[in-house]
């Protein structure tokens, strides 16, 4: 019974159902904010469901020079990583009782998976460009988990502990983290790794449509392609989800907090989406240096405010 | 009508490929993407791999060199595709017929489910294009 009821969690009410709903609602909210920077009207609020639909419906082409294995699993790991993430997510924001120690770890680890199989799946396709996209999705990766890692840990230092519930409870009573100096940075950092996390401008080096066509995605067609899009929709609910619990006091659906949990969610997308159409990519050293360095030195000095108290 | 060809009628994806053309085609496709004609309201996106793509949109005559890399392009591109030939050079070679490289118009290779005339055509003719093509499915 717990197994089945464990099963509807995870395939229905907060994992894979809602989470790809939702997740593609927000891509159209993005497309809908760029074209309106852009002075476009934009597209209609049911053009993900559309593309995925149509995707769904088109022949798979599987190259001739890739490994069929590795090329066809891997959306489908990802998609498994994200959903997951996603399910860990809603229920401690949901209810906070279903937190187990160290949720938080599990979740920055199951976070990263899809990028790895990104990484595989583009290395699996055969095609020099997914190589060279996979490479830099790579790169990438080394580059701002560093800085995302110290921010999150950040919280964690302030709360003293590793679990959803106790950070929730804490900013229950003692203000949200974005009240203090510490949060504040340690919030403008994971902003940033989000936009590198999802593959964003000025970050998205990895798939770069004008460039390397693509990069990662460059092979996929019909089915697999509309897993990958699932995925980055999935990681586009995850990620401002993930910052709103840590830093914003999560998300609630009871009685009018769900009007500002809903405000909470739209505002950080929204941020993100004008950072994604205000900045052109920059290129691979560019990223590294840019979060080694400005990023790493910020996220360390919001560790150093948050263990001196501030 | 299955929910995949109605979600298809949604969400063409753009594949643009200039097979020798002068380039002017090339520069009116991208106006039909500015705030002013904004094709994106009706799920139109210009992609940059074959594979994700619906519409193969081919402006230009076919030049001896490009042959063999247009007729990989439709092989590789997954089903369904539609072909539609842009511009007058497209459609029948146009003032480069008689080229010494050019070896003839796209349909005399691949099949083409709709022609888009004018040089350049201007960007209602293009939309205007892209319904018929549509309507076909």
């Amino acid at each position: 019974m717990q197994a089945v009821l464990y099963f509807v969690k995870y395939l229905v009410f907060p994992g894979f159902l809602f989470s790809a709903v939702v997740g593609l609602l927000t891509t159209w909210v993005d497309r809908k904010v760029s074209a309106r920077v852009q002075l476009r009207v934009g597209p209609p609020w049911y053009q993900p469901f559309a593309d995925t639909f149509k995707l769904l419906g088109k022949e798979v082409v599987v190259p001739a020079g890739a490994r069929h294995t590795g090329f066809l699993l891997m959306p489908v790991i990802g998609l498994a990583a994200a959903t997951l993430a996603s399910t860990i997510l809603w229920l401690v924001n949901l209810r906070p009782e279903s937190s187990f120690v160290g949720d938080t770890i599990v979740v920055l680890y199951v976070m990263t998976i899809p990028a790895i199989a990104l990484i595989f799946g583009g290395s699996a396709s055969g095609n020099p460009l997914g190589a060279l996209g996979s490479a830099r999705e790579m790169k990438l990766l080394f580059a701002y988990e560093l800085p995302l890692v110290i921010a999150v840990l950040t919280t964690i230092v302030k709360v003293g502990s590793f679990s959803f519930e106790k950070i929730l409870m804490y900013q229950e009573y003692n203000g949200v983290m974005l009240g203090s100096v510490s949060g504040v940075l340690a919030f403008i950092v994971l902003i940033f790794c989000a936009q590198a996390k999802l593959g964003f401008l000025p970050f998205d080096i990895a798939e770069a449509e004008t460039e390397i066509a693509g990069g990662t995605h460059i092979e996929y067609s019909g089915a697999p392609l509309a897993l990958v899009r699932l995925n980055t929709a999935i990681m586009y609910l995850v990620l401002p989800l993930f910052i709103i619990t840590l830093f914003w006091g999560g998300v609630n659906f009871i009685g009018w907090r769900i009007l500002t949990s809903v405000l909470k969610y739209v505002a950080i997308v929204v941020i993100m989406v004008l950072i994604k159409n205000t900045n052109p990519r920059v290129r691979i050293d560019q990223a590294v240096r840019f979060f080694w360095g400005p990023m790493f030195a910020l996220s360390a000095i919001a560790m150093i405010l948050a263990i001196v108290g501030y | 009508m299955s929910l995949a060809l109605k979600a298809l009628k949604k969400s063409p994806w753009v594949f643009h490929v200039n097979t020798g053309a002068c380039n002017n085609c090339d520069i009116e496709i991208l106006d039909c993407l500015t705030p002013r004609f904004d094709v994106e309201r009706f799920g139109v996106l210009l992609v940059g791999s074959i594979r994700h793509a619906d519409v193969l949109l081919i402006s230009g005559p076919v030049t001896q060199n490009i042959l063999p890399r247009l007729k990989r392009l439709y092989e590789a591109a997954p089903r369904p595709i539609k072909v539609v030939a842009f511009g007058a050079c497209g459609c029948r070679c146009g003032i480069f017929r008689d080229g010494y490289n050019v070896v003839g118009p796209i349909d005399k290779y691949i099949p083409v489910d709709a022609y888009i005339p004018g040089c350049p055509p201007k960007p209602e003719t293009i939309i205007s294009g892209i319904v018929k093509v549509l309507n076909q499915l």
